[in-house]
């Protein structure tokens, strides 16, 4: 408890540090220099990019902060939990503050992700307003998970849209595309809070009071049930970034400034999860078959479009955030899964399917973080994430490559990384499925292995060409040609993220007993998975051992070059040319780029995606036949915003043009406006009553 | 373990060397032996190594890469005994993924040279291998409700004790399956043609075009044992007749290698017969195979769901 305030404290603390006025880095400036000099250190700081004081002693109290909140959220989860009640905070409930295990979890996770991006955000020398609001939008993040009413969850998660927005909109005097992207964050996430709000307030009327102890025995109907079941996930489904509702995502990420891209995407999404188990799972108390179908099938359907955009994006952060729509995809198809056991009376296939999501909560938090941080630097040292116009970062950016190398790795699913050892507890836990469920599983479960198995090869194939085409070979551009390495405390921060994806890739074993915590929480089965050094499944038959695994990859490793170097006899490496077919040095143009590598993927799947090419071909002004430019361009566009939203919008827009010849500025009009409203009201009224 | 790791190491060249020589025989020409692979493997490696220009350590990492995984595979896999020390430390799944590994290694060597040939090669490599991979896990999804787990010593064991389950559907359908990925994974007509460097069809030595000496001999050989480890991991599946068991005697274990050298060279042929008889596919025909088996595969967990 008191390590949780000290967490949120150290946030406001932060908050004010960045308020402080900052004319000029103070480790250039004299200890009481006249404000005269103000104009030689602006000059001294725009030749030296050093960091103000303030913005380090900022991002390390938000940094320490994300510590205790880590350490706090680990007590929780391993039993030591605690609960408030601040009756005069808020009118009418009070805040309800608890951190259980499940709550615990989250706040870990987010405590994690806050450490690390708030080192990495240090270097980079954000503006003001980003330093004042990352603190705050942290507290927010605490806030979710430790919410225990209806009053103070509904408020921490507005909080959180609303700092994340500013977070969003942060460098929109820098690139005009970030207030669309803004635009289409504001709106989706406050349509997901009204639903949210809608179904929690329609749950907290049925029950004594606010707090999640109440709505936990409430008495509802089961139509109500549904309807509260329904909207909530449709709002929590819009925070977690699933298809139809993910349109914001690839949009604010790319949007939102280096360090605070991270918090977004390895902290906020998982809250969307978070909220589905809180309420479908534990205030609902899971619920008919069918609302798991429904969390099953959006969370396939997630996957699968988000691998394929993925796979078919050529803006770094983009691709990642479609990554996103993908994991969390994945997650929710956990989630469903367990949902959909435990609904058949299948325990401990549920507790299974349960962990393993959580577990890729976890996951995805550890390498997105470090990805995201990854991506930021790179468009900090090169100007731009297009993929294109990347590469050869190899040798300017070696760190920063070798610790994306990490994360790719831990993304595409592939031993030894962390993202492959919760896919391997999710497959396992859906194809077990057969005894326990009837012909809806059997139809059900293979579908949903065959969705995540064809997201796993996707996948692969989405961070081969991210980490192959952005940073081996040669550069493309010229941004690529002048990068150079970045701040010694971005490294830190990605190095941090890749210790923890590692750690969690070695040693699933020793943080899967606290995560039972929280899984049994929700569904009381006993524990799913043992075992120390090999991971041991304990109500089915299976096992595996990350860490013997890549004990063995690095023998081998270690043993052919040796076998290599005893036999070989000539041991210097000559230096030569690369095969140009004879025709003169190969050059940048002629490498693979990021476009083409994608467009074998493009042709197979052209149905689900749709491209769009076209060409103009100008000829000069003398014949037509003569050709001066050819200009060809291709670009996928996201399906569901363009059958889904852009008629909406459209709709939405002659809406308005119509509704414009009602105002014609003539004030009898506007009279007779209010006149004819009262007067159909009052009619209404005295017909109904 | 370690019985079953030489074998596959000094058999893998031999069957290369066995399936050129079926397909120079049947194409009446008089081929170069048997031994030929250990003869190129052994100029190779007397060879020197090649930097080429702008490559870097990515580009030097692949070939031990693709090979230490290879290895890993061969050691886990129950090829001559189903006895494996490292039986519980890798399942069907970790196989598959370890052997993904190995493709994504040598498809960043290749994007690393930056030529438009190790592009071109990676990219389709990928391609190939996305499409591949759900078909694997499909397979071995089917495969293993029967026995309820995807250890693969459990599942060979389980088939070996009952040899009437390999006629059902589901065996059948999965087989089929997995015979094409087989086929694609380890590069093979109709998929890719291992004796082209025509551009508008190649894949594999696409990407390894720039490696030479040694570097080359560690792809080429590990590639043999991919093949191997494929094949003899498809003939476990499907006829695990004559694998060892645990506590066997050095009789048995010998008998299980005879049979395994057998049961691989047969598939071997069978192959190379069949690349003989066969052209390659248009690229971008390929996924329709690919995708044929994927609806193999989920039929076959389909089965597997209505006749349990």
């Amino acid at each position: 408890m008191t390590l949780y305030a000290w967490a949120l404290g150290l946030c406001l603390a932060a908050a004010l540090v960045a308020l402080l006025p900052t004319r000029a880095p103070a480790v250039l400036r004299p200890t009481g220099a006249p404000a005269a000099g103000g104009a030689v250190a602006e000059r001294v700081r725009a030749a030296t990019p050093t960091v103000g004081a303030i913005t380090v002693v900022g991002g390390a109290v938000t940094a320490a902060a994300g510590a205790l909140a880590a350490v706090a959220g680990v007590r929780a989860m391993l039993g030591h939990g605690w609960s408030a009640w601040l009756p005069d905070l808020l009118p009418l409930g009070g805040v309800r503050l608890a951190l259980d295990p499940l709550g615990g979890l989250f706040t870990a996770v987010t405590g994690g992700v806050t450490v690390c991006a708030a080192i990495h955000g240090i270097g980079s020398g954000p503006a003001r307003a980003t330093r004042v609001v990352v603190p705050l939008f942290v507290a927010a993040l605490l806030l979710v998970p430790a919410a225990d009413g209806v009053g103070a969850f509904l408020f921490g998660w507005e909080l959180m849209a609303m700092t994340s927005l500013l977070l969003v909109l942060a460098e929109h005097r820098e690139r005009p595309s970030v207030r669309k992207a803004a635009l289409w964050y504001a709106v989706m996430t406050h349509l997901g809070l009204v639903t949210i709000l809608c179904g929690l307030c329609y749950l907290a009327a049925g029950a004594v009071g606010d707090g999640f102890d109440q709505l936990r025995v409430a008495e509802l109907s089961p139509a109500a049930r549904n309807v509260i079941f329904l909207t909530t996930l449709a709002g929590f489904a819009a925070k977690a970034g699933i298809v139809p509702l993910h349109v914001w995502l690839p949009r604010a990420y790319p949007a939102a400034p280096g360090h605070v891209s991270p918090l977004m995407s390895g902290a906020m999404v998982n809250m969307g999860v978070y909220g589905v188990v809180r309420v479908g799972l534990d205030l609902l108390r899971g619920g008919p078959v069918w609302w798991w179908w429904i969390v099953l099938a959006l969370g396939a359907l997630s996957a699968l479009y988000g691998v394929l955009h993925a796979a078919m994006a050529t803006d770094l952060k983009r691709l990642l955030g479609y990554s996103s729509t993908e994991n969390m995809g994945l997650v929710l198809i956990g989630v469903g899964a367990a949902g959909f056991f435990a609904a058949d009376g299948a325990g401990p296939l549920a507790a299974l399917a349960l962990t393993a999501a959580l577990l890729h909560v976890v996951n995805h938090a550890a390498f997105k973080t470090l990805l995201f941080q990854a991506a930021g630097s790179v468009q900090r040292a090169t100007g731009t994430r297009d993929l294109d116009a990347l590469g050869g970062l190899r040798t300017r950016m070696p760190y920063t490559t070798a610790l994306f190398a990490i994360g790719a790795l831990c993304a595409s699913a592939l031993p030894p990384g962390n993202g492959f050892v919760s896919e391997w507890l999710l497959l396992q836990s859906l194809i077990h499925a057969l005894p326990a469920s009837g012909v809806a599983g059997a139809v059900t479960m293979p579908l949903a292995v065959g969705a995540i198995a064809l997201t796993a090869g996707l996948a692969v194939a989405t961070f081969v060409k991210a980490f192959g085409v952005g940073f081996l070979a040669r550069p493309r551009g010229p941004g690529a040609e002048r990068a150079a390495e970045s701040p010694r405390t971005a490294i830190y921060g990605m190095a941090l993220a890749a210790a923890a994806c590692l750690f969690l890739a070695l040693n699933p074993t020793l943080v899967l007993p606290a995560l039972t915590e929280a899984v049994t929480e929700v569904i009381p089965a006993g524990r799913p998975v043992t075992g120390e050094v090999t991971l041991r499944l304990t109500t089915i038959t299976g096992s595996i051992s990350p860490i013997l695994i890549a004990l063995a990859l690095a023998g081998a490793m270690v043993a052919v070059p040796a076998l290599v170097g005893a036999v070989a006899t000539r041991r210097v490496r000559r230096a030569a040319r690369l095969w140009d077919c004879g025709a003169g040095p190969v050059s940048a143009r002629m490498e693979y780029t990021a476009t083409s590598f994608a467009e074998p993927l493009q042709r197979v799947f052209v149905d689900a995606l749709q491209p769009e090419s076209a060409i103009d071909v100008t000829a000069v002004k003398e014949s037509a036949y003569l050709v001066r430019r050819v200009r060809f361009r291709a670009r996928v566009p996201d399906r569901v915003e363009r059958r889904l939203y852009e008629p909406v919008l459209a709709a939405a827009v002659r809406l308005g043009t119509g509704a414009r010849r009602l105002a014609d500025g003539s004030v009898h009009r506007y009279l007779s406006y209010g006149f004819y409203a009262l007067t159909g009201v009052l009619i209404v009224l005295a017909v109904i009553s | 373990m370690v019985l079953q790791l030489l074998v596959v190491a000094a058999g893998a060249p031999l069957l290369v060397g066995l399936m050129r020589q079926i397909r120079a025989r049947l194409e009446g020409r008089a081929g170069a032996g048997v031994r030929q692979p250990w003869r190129d493997l052994r100029k190779l490696v007397r060879k020197e190594a090649i930097a080429p220009h702008g490559t870097g350590w990515l580009f030097r990492a692949a070939p031990p890469l693709l090979a230490g995984t290879t290895l890993v595979v061969a050691a886990a896999v129950p090829l001559v005994t189903a006895d494996s020390p490292l039986d519980g430390v890798a399942d069907l799944f970790a196989v598959a993924a370890l052997l993904a590994l190995g493709s994504v290694a040598l498809a960043l060597g290749g994007l690393d040279t930056g030529t438009a040939f190790g592009g071109m090669g990676a990219s389709r490599e990928m391609t190939v291998l996305a499409l591949v991979e759900p078909t694997i896990l499909l397979a071995v999804f089917a495969l293993s409700i029967r026995v309820g787990t995807t250890d693969l010593g459990a599942i060979v064991i389980a088939t070996a004790s009952s040899p009437l389950s390999l006629i059902s559907p589901v065996s059948l359908l999965a087989a089929v399956a997995l015979a094409v990925v087989t086929i694609a994974e380890s590069g093979r007509i109709p998929v890719d043609n291992p004796s082209t460097h025509l551009e508008l069809t190649m894949i594999h030595e696409a990407m390894i075009l720039e490696y030479a000496g040694p570097d080359l001999a560690l792809i080429e050989w590990a590639s043999a044992m991919r093949l191997t480890v494929m094949l003899g991991l498809f003939a476990g599946l499907f006829a695990p007749f004559g694998i060892a068991t645990a506590g066997a005697g050095p009789i048995a274990l010998l008998v299980a290698v005879v049979a395994f050298a057998v049961k691989v060279a047969l598939l071997g042929g069978v192959l190379a017969a069949g690349e003989v008889f066969m052209a390659k596919l248009r690229l971008f025909r390929i996924p329709e195979l690919l995708a044929g088996s994927f609806l193999m595969a989920l039929l076959a967990v389909a089965a597997s769901f209505f006749l349990a």
